[in-house]
């Protein structure tokens, strides 16, 4: 009996752990890829409308936001509708060379326009006169899924 | 001197620590991560106009003219556009579309078909997202029909950039410009 005791007792009993960082690193560079760590912090207040015959755009690194919606002012209170491009609030003239300047980092461009559903639609043209003139030409209007039943 | 030198331990470095960054890394980058994707309606702008350049004729029959105006109502017609819910939107485009030249009022054939959208300035965004939902939802029934009449398979079961894919876009292309505004 005692010779079984000793053939057990000289195989190690630890499961190897060295393989364990290199997994876990390969998870890291996986998240470290996808993520994308700049979220512009909203001065507009964006609610999205809702449509039932959307796209989805896998490639968030083509895309540039635009966000127009009615200013967020101390207090729960909404001011004029204004544009938001990044960080700043900029006027509809100055989208034609934002929009230029990244047309030339990345030519695949897509310009979401996250508009708030109350929004008139003359602010929209005009932001889409100035994207033509940019020549971003592919945009997306960004909306939630709709809830199948209404339409 | 040198029989204490030998007593010493091996120079390795200790990789069991490494496994606990690892994780405090991978840790903060899941929690940072948003695998949110971004849904919208794809829209290809017209490029902007050259100085003096008239736009190409179009028969009236085969240009679909859809009006939001600033009541918030949806106007739509080849000829005079007349009032029409948003709803029904959809069903006129489908008509208009595949209307392959029996009515003498709406398009030719399919692929001759535009629908132009004209919007003023204090339309209502929401209807025409609204609208635009309709016209597109109108492309993705016909192009869902050819495809299950012709291959067996609703359109988005066709493989991205497949032969049979191109076939049914090519049969109904979609065909939205967005008309000047100033006009």
């Amino acid at each position: 009996m005692g010779h079984f005791e000793k053939k057990s007792a000289k195989t190690s009993q630890d499961v190897p752990t060295s393989a364990m960082p290199d997994v876990v690193f390969m998870l890291l560079i996986f998240f470290m890829v996808t993520t994308v760590l700049r979220e512009v912090t909203l001065q507009v207040k964006v609610n999205f409308t809702e449509a039932e015959n959307i796209e989805k755009i896998e490639q968030k690194r083509l895309v540039s936001y635009i966000y127009v919606g009615p200013k967020k002012l101390s207090g729960n209170r909404l001011g004029e509708t204004e544009i938001q491009i990044d960080d700043a609030l900029v006027d509809v003239g100055a989208i034609r060379k934002l929009m230029y300047d990244k047309l030339k980092e990345e030519p695949r461009l897509i310009v979401s326009l996250r508009v708030d559903d109350d929004t008139e639609f003359g602010i929209v043209t005009d932001i889409q006169q100035e994207l033509r003139e940019a020549g971003t030409l592919r945009i997306n209007y960004s909306t939630k899924q709709e809830v199948s039943g209404g339409s | 001197m040198f029989g204490r030198d030998r007593e010493r331990e091996d120079p390795e470095v200790g990789g069991a620590g490494m496994a606990d960054i690892a994780f405090l890394l991978l840790i903060f980058f899941l929690l940072v991560t948003t695998i949110d994707v971004d849904t919208g309606i794809g829209l290809q702008l017209p490029p902007a106009p050259e100085e003096n350049q008239q736009p190409p004729p179009i028969k009236t029959r085969n240009m679909m003219k859809i009006l939001v105006n600033q009541q918030g109502m949806v106007l739509m017609g080849t000829g005079e556009p007349e009032p029409t819910p948003v709803p029904q939107v959809k069903q006129r485009i489908k008509d208009f579309v595949t209307n392959r030249g029996k009515d003498p009022n709406l398009s030719d054939s399919p692929d001759k078909a535009i629908v132009s959208i004209k919007t003023q300035r204090a339309a209502p965004y929401k209807v025409y997202i609204n609208m635009l939902d309709e016209v597109m939802g109108a492309y993705a029934d016909l192009r869902n029909q050819a495809a299950q009449a012709q291959f067996g398979k609703s359109y988005e079961q066709l493989k991205d950039e497949s032969e049979e894919k191109a076939t049914i876009k090519d049969m109904f292309p979609k065909k939205i410009s967005i008309a000047e505004p100033n006009q």
